[in-house]
């Protein structure tokens, strides 16, 4: 699946299905720090990611990395 | 992961509250927050005429889309900063948020204005961009609220930005600044009541309203604000609350109902001796206003050395 994360804008490729906490993991990214959007929705932390979404890794914290 | 109210499928946990929420029930949550500030607070009453600053950012656009939903009537004012690419899209954002809802967005362009940008302003002026960018906003805020009629300027600061503010400001014990840091300004002295109806809601949840509401937001930050101190102090409450979830707004409200009061006096002789600014009108402590001061350091012709006059 596609990932795009944000500040700075990039892409990753990462193969599914993973479930959303995991995939935060392996990136090394705070759950408390992020929406994961799929599509226009948000999903949730025990969500399974396939390799047919497109996700969004979506920074909240004003300045944060994500 | 199923909602803590209806128990259909969740898709946003708020660990503050140790609950999860469907859609439905957690836009239902970020209105009630909001009812609640207002209302606790004394905030705004059904007639104002309230002007919220809007950045094209998720709390600004968030707390105008919430104020409408509650009733209340809210124009939105947007400032053109010049911070290239990053003004342009915000500024996209904060039109086409207007322009789809059919509202009354008024603009004042800092560059067309009043003959500088924040970057090379804050730099003529030898002040940092995030202080220049401040100072602009406090002042063309006031002075638009004025000038339009309207009772109230709404901003969107949201319990991060508070609960950072506070911690810095108890790091350095800046007491006039803690003395002022309430979720409502009064109005006084030609200075407008000022708001703040986010306090009850973290920056993870204006971001997620934002996505269910289908607004866009800028999600870019702004290139003059990397690693400034501010972001550091969030980034120090985030540790804590990662282990702790609470304790940002128990810092804060605990704050507001144990502390607050202590520093009131202080503020209040920092207020002493208002008068109005000799260039624009503005109260002010001194005889001319920091905005109008930084607007003749920020457009002043450079001298170059080695010329004769």
């Amino acid at each position: 699946m596609k990932v795009l994360l944000r500040n700075p804008k990039r892409e990753l490729e990462v193969e599914g299905p993973v479930r959303v906490h995991a995939l935060l993991a392996r990136l090394e990214l705070h759950r408390e720090s992020v929406l994961v959007i799929v599509g226009d929705t948000l999903v949730p932390g025990d969500a399974v990611l396939e390799d047919t979404d497109a996700v969004e890794i979506r920074p909240v914290i004003s300045g944060g990395v994500a | 992961m199923k909602c803590t109210v209806c128990k259909g499928p969740a898709v946003i946990d708020v660990r503050r509250h140790n609950a999860n929420f469907c859609q439905e029930h957690f836009l239902r949550l970020c209105r009630d927050q909001v009812a609640r500030a207002i209302k606790d607070f004394g905030m705004l009453s059904p007639s104002d005429r309230a002007l919220v600053a809007v950045s094209g950012g998720k709390d600004s656009l968030a707390v105008w889309d919430i104020l409408l939903e509650l009733g209340y009537q809210a124009d939105g004012l947007y400032l053109g900063l010049g911070i290239g690419d990053y003004s342009d899209a915000s500024g996209e954002m904060a039109r086409g948020f207007a322009a789809e809802r059919d509202l009354r967005l008024r603009e004042v362009d800092l560059p067309a204005d009043h003959g500088f940008d924040i970057p090379s302003g804050a730099k003529a002026a030898r002040r940092v961009p995030c202080s220049a960018c401040g100072l602009s906003k406090r002042h063309l805020f006031d002075e638009a609220a004025r000038s339009g009629g309207y009772d109230v300027v709404v901003t969107g600061h949201n319990l991060d930005d508070e609960a950072a503010v506070l911690f810095g400001n108890v790091l350095h014990w800046q007491a006039d600044y803690l003395g002022r840091q309430l979720p409502v300004l009064p109005a006084r002295d030609g200075f407008p009541r000022k708001v703040k109806p986010l306090v009850r809601l973290g920056e993870r949840e204006m971001a997620a309203y934002c996505v269910l509401r289908g607004i866009d937001y800028i999600v870019e930050e702004c290139p003059m604000a990397a690693a400034n101190k501010h972001l550091g102090y969030k980034e120090a409450l985030n540790a804590i609350e990662a282990t702790s979830p609470g304790t940002k707004h128990d810092f804060y409200f605990g704050f507001l109902a144990r502390a607050s009061d202590r520093f009131i006096a202080d503020a209040e002789a920092e207020q002493e001796h208002l008068r109005a600014c000799a260039t624009c009108g503005a109260p002010t402590t001194g005889e001319v206003c920091a905005f109008c001061r930084l607007v003749v350091r920020a457009t002043a012709v450079p001298v170059e050395l080695g010329r004769r006059a």
